[in-house]
C-alpha cells in the first residue's frame, strides 16, 4: 500500500479529514523552504504538496505565479526539488508528499529518469496541472514502474461523462478543482460543493481533495465536511510573502508565521469529526 | 521504411530526422525517419481544391491534434471541456456550407479580399537575381493577415453563442484585429498585451481603445507575448462560461494550430491562382516571416504538397542566432511544453522558458506553432534566421524601391529573400509574403535610425 493509500486508511479509521497545505520549493530559498517542509507535519499537514517552480504557470493565480520565481530565483531545479524531498525523508517516512508543477520541468529532465529519482527521493504522488488525461502516456508508464500516484484533477467543467476519462489511471486521491479560474481567487460556496461532491462519489471510490480558494480555517473545515482533504496553498504563500524583507530575503518570522497559520487550519480541520 | 511520424504515404525528408515517439505504455523510443524520394505529379492547380488526398502532407493533425510529436492538448482540466466542445463546434462548421458562405461574404466585402499579388519589379531589378512577388497581405482591412483568421473564429464564436472574447497580442496586430471584429458584432472585447509591448506599440493600442476593447497590460515576465499568452489564458479558465478564447497564432492545444492554419491558408490558395495566372507555374521558393507561424502557415499550407516549391520560413534571429538575444525558436530552441503544445521552446536545461528577443514585437515569441516544427523535422520547409538590422534594412529596401512600408515582421521575410534571389537564375519566381503594413513600426525604426520624431 503506497503512503497516500495508508495515510487515507488511517484517516478514515479516526474519522479525520486530511489537510493538505503547500510549499514552494526553493521559495525563497532552499533552506528556508525545506524547514517549513519538516516542520509541517508537526504543525498538522496530513500530506503535502511541494510546488515544482516553472517559469509560466499558465493556470495559477498571482500569489503561485510570485511563489514560482521566488523559487526560481531562489536556485530552483527539478534536481534540487528531489534533494529537497529526500532531506525532507531522512526524517519523516510517514508523511506523503505529492509533487506539484507543469510538464515541461518533467519533459526536460526525461519522464522516466524524473519518475525513478523523485521516487528514490521519497516522492508518492504527482500533479501535473497541463497533462490532461488526454495527454497523460508521456508519464503513465514510468510512473507507474516507479510505484508513483497519479493525482488527476476535476473541475466543475468536467461532464458527468467525462468522468470517467479523467479517473482511468487515476490513483491515490482525486484533486477537486472548486471554481473555474486559477488558485488563489474565488471560493466555491458551500451550495457549489454539495452538489459537486456526490457526483464525483458516483463515479469514484477514491479519497477527494478539494482545493482552489480555500484561504481560512472556517473553509478548511467546511471543504472537510464533505470531502476527504482540504489543500490550501495561496494562502500559506500570501503569508511567507508578509514576512520576507524589502529584498524578497527570508526572516526570522518567515517558518514561524506559516507554520503558526497551517496549526490553525489543521485544528480547524481536525475538529471534523467524520 | 515508412515515416512514423506521417500517418498515411509520402516523405519529404531530405536528410534523416532523429524523432522521439511515445508508445502506447507511455514509453518513449527514438526512431530515425529515412529520407525518401518523391517524384512529383502534376501539380494540384485548382486553388479551389483544398482537400487533403490520402498520401498528403496537408491531412495532420491526427486525432490526438497531433502533427509528428507536436502539437496536443496540454492545458488544465477545467479547459479540457471546452477544447473538446471547440473542436466539435469547428468542425460541425466546416461541414456547413453556409458557415463557408458567411465567411467568404466578410473575407470580401469587409477584409477586402483577394489580396494582390504584386510583381516586385523594382527591388528585383535591384537585387539582380530572381523575380520577386509579393503576396499583399498588408491591404487587408486592419493592414495585416490577422484578419483572415480572426474572421473565421469571431463567426464560429458566435454560433456557438459566446458573447465576450478574450486575446493575446504581441505587436497588437492581432489584438487590433479582434477588437475590430468585436466592433463589427458588438460582442465585449478584452486584449492581453505585454506591458513591454504597450509601450512600443502604442498607436495600436490607442487603436484597441478606440474599437471598444479593454487592454490590459500584463507586468509579468518581461511583459511581452509569452506573458500575455499566459494571462489571456488565466482570463479564459475564469470565464469559461461565456468567454471565447480568440488565438491569434498557429499555436497553443488543438484545435487551435488547425483551425488558425485553416483560415489563414486563403493566402496560400489565393497566390497559387494568382501565380499561375501571373507565369503559369509555381513559385521556385516562398518566403514567410514566423513567430508564432500563422502567416507562413497561410501561404506554405495550400503547397505542401507541391515538392519543387521551397518554402522557407524566417525566424527572428534578434541580434544574431548565437547571441543568446533571440527569438528563433526553430533554429536554436528544442523540443517541450508551453501553451497547451509542444513545439520547439527557447528553454534552459530545467525546462524554464527563456524570453526570446526581436526588435519585432511580433516575432517576440520564445514558442513556434507545432506544425512548422513537424515541418522542420521531416525537412519539408527549412528555416533561417534574420536579424534586427538585418529586417531594417529590408524595411528601407522595399519601402524605397516598392513604396511598400512593410511590418517589421514582414521586413524579416523580405530580408531573407533579398539574400537569396541574387543568387537565383532570372528566370527562377520568389514569393514573399507582406503580412502586414509598417506604420505601426515607424517609431521603432526611427529610433533605430536616430532620428527624432
Amino acid at each position: 500500500m503506497s503512503r497516500i493509500a495508508r495515510r487515507f486508511a488511517t484517516l478514515r479509521q479516526q474519522g479525520r479529514g486530511a489537510l493538505i497545505p503547500y510549499v514552494e520549493a526553493c521559495d525563497p530559498d532552499f533552506d528556508t523552504s525545506l524547514a517549513i517542509l519538516r516542520g509541517m507535519p508537526a504543525a498538522g499537514a496530513d500530506l503535502i504538496e511541494v510546488g515544482v517552480p516553472f517559469s509560466d504557470p499558465s493556470a495559477d493565480g498571482p500569489t503561485i505565479q510570485k511563489a514560482a520565481l521566488r523559487g526560481l530565483k531562489g536556485g530552483s531545479t527539478m534536481k534540487r526539488v528531489l534533494e529537497m524531498v529526500a532531506a525532507f525523508r531522512e526524517g519523516d517516512d510517514e508523511t506523503p508528499i505529492i509533487l506539484m508543477g507543469y510538464t515541461n520541468p518533467i519533459e526536460a529532465y526525461g519522464p522516466e529518469r524524473f519518475c525513478a529519482d523523485a521516487r528514490k527521493a521519497g516522492v508518492d504522488g504527482l500533479i501535473v496541472v497541463d497533462m490532461p488525461p488526454e495527454e497523460a502516456d508521456l508519464l503513465a508508464g514510468p510512473a507507474a514502474a516507479a510505484g508513483l500516484d497519479i493525482i488527476r484533477l476535476v473541475a466543475p467543467t468536467t461532464p458527468d461523462d467525462r468522468l470517467p476519462v479523467v479517473f482511468s489511471g487515476a490513483s491515490g486521491f482525486v484533486y477537486y478543482v472548486s471554481i473555474t479560474g486559477v488558485t488563489g481567487t474565488r471560493t466555491a460556496s458551500t451550495d457549489e460543493l454539495a452538489h459537486a461532491l456526490p457526483r464525483l462519489r458516483r463515479a469514484t471510490d477514491l479519497p477527494i481533495a478539494i482545493g482552489f480558494g480555500i484561504r481560512t480555517p472556517e473553509l478548511a473545515a467546511n471543504a472537510v465536511s464533505v470531502a476527504d482533504a482540504a489543500v490550501v496553498a495561496s494562502a500559506l504563500l500570501n503569508t511567507l510573502e508578509a514576512t520576507l524583507d524589502a529584498n524578497g530575503q527570508a526572516t526570522a518570522r518567515t517558518v514561524p508565521a506559516v507554520l503558526e497559520q497551517l496549526r490553525a487550519l489543521a485544528d480547524a480541520v481536525h475538529a471534523v469529526r467524520k | 521504411m515508412t515515416c512514423p511520424t506521417i500517418r498515411q504515404g509520402l516523405v519529404f525528408c531530405r536528410h534523416p530526422v532523429q524523432n522521439r515517439l511515445t508508445s502506447g505504455q507511455g514509453r518513449l523510443h527514438d526512431d530515425t525517419i529515412e529520407p525518401r524520394t518523391y517524384s512529383c505529379g502534376v501539380a494540384k492547380l485548382s486553388a479551389t481544391d483544398t482537400q487533403a488526398g490520402a498520401n498528403s502532407l496537408r491531412s495532420g493533425p491526427d486525432g490526438r491534434g497531433r502533427f509528428g510529436i507536436f502539437g496536443g492538448r496540454f492545458v488544465a482540466e477545467t479547459l479540457m471541456p471546452l477544447l473538446l466542445e471547440l473542436d466539435g463546434a469547428y468542425r460541425a462548421a466546416q461541414a456547413d456550407p453556409e458557415f463557408r458562405r458567411e465567411l467568404d461574404y466578410y473575407l470580401k466585402d469587409y477584409v477586402g479580399r483577394p489580396s494582390p499579388l504584386w510583381f516586385a519589379r523594382r527591388m528585383t531589378r535591384e537585387l539582380g537575381g530572381a523575380k520577386i512577388y509579393m503576396k499583399r497581405e498588408e491591404l487587408n482591412h486592419t493592414g495585416s493577415h490577422k484578419l483572415n483568421n480572426v474572421m473565421g473564429q469571431i463567426l464560429l464564436a458566435r454560433r456557438m453563442g459566446r458573447t465576450r472574447i478574450v486575446a493575446e497580442t504581441g505587436a497588437g496586430q492581432h489584438g487590433v484585429a479582434t477588437a475590430t471584429v468585436c466592433a463589427l458584432f458588438g460582442m465585449k472585447c478584452a486584449i492581453y498585451m505585454g506591458a513591454t509591448d504597450v509601450e512600443r506599440q502604442k498607436p495600436n493600442v490607442f487603436r484597441m481603445r478606440l474599437l471598444g476593447a479593454e487592454v490590459v497590460p500584463v507586468t509579468a515576465g518581461a511583459g511581452t507575448l509569452k506573458d500575455a499568452m499566459n494571462e489571456a489564458m488565466r482570463d479564459w479558465v475564469t470565464n469559461v462560461h461565456d468567454t471565447y478564447f480568440l488565438v491569434g497564432t498557429v499555436a497553443g492545444p488543438h484545435p487551435y494550430p488547425q483551425m488558425v492554419r485553416d483560415f489563414q491558408s486563403v493566402i496560400g490558395v489565393e497566390t497559387k491562382e494568382q501565380i499561375m495566372a501571373a507565369e503559369g507555374r509555381l513559385p521556385d521558393t516562398i518566403v514567410a516571416a514566423i513567430g508564432g507561424g500563422s502567416n507562413a502557415m497561410g501561404i506554405f499550407h495550400p503547397f505542401l504538397d507541391d515538392p519543387e516549391v521551397r518554402l522557407i520560413g524566417v525566424e527572428a534571429a534578434g541580434c544574431g542566432l548565437d547571441s543568446g538575444r533571440t527569438a528563433a525558436s526553430i533554429e536554436r530552441g528544442r523540443p517541450g511544453v508551453l501553451h497547451g503544445n509542444r513545439t520547439y521552446l527557447l528553454q534552459d536545461a530545467d525546462g524554464q522558458i527563456t524570453e526570446a528577443h526581436s526588435i519585432s514585437a511580433g516575432l517576440d515569441y520564445p514558442g513556434v506553432g507545432p506544425e512548422h516544427s513537424w515541418l522542420s523535422d521531416i525537412g519539408r520547409a527549412e528555416y533561417v534566421g534574420a536579424t534586427d538590422q538585418e529586417a531594417l534594412d529590408a524595411f528601407q529596401l522595399c519601402t524605397r524601391t516598392e513604396g511598400i512600408i512593410p511590418a517589421l515582421e514582414s521586413a524579416h521575410a523580405i530580408a531573407y529573400a533579398a539574400k537569396i534571389a541574387p543568387d537565383m537564375a532570372e528566370d527562377r519566381i520568389i514569393v514573399v509574403n507582406i503580412s502586414g503594413r509598417g506604420d505601426k513600426d515607424i517609431f521603432t525604426v526611427a529610433e533605430h535610425l536616430g532620428v527624432k520624431l
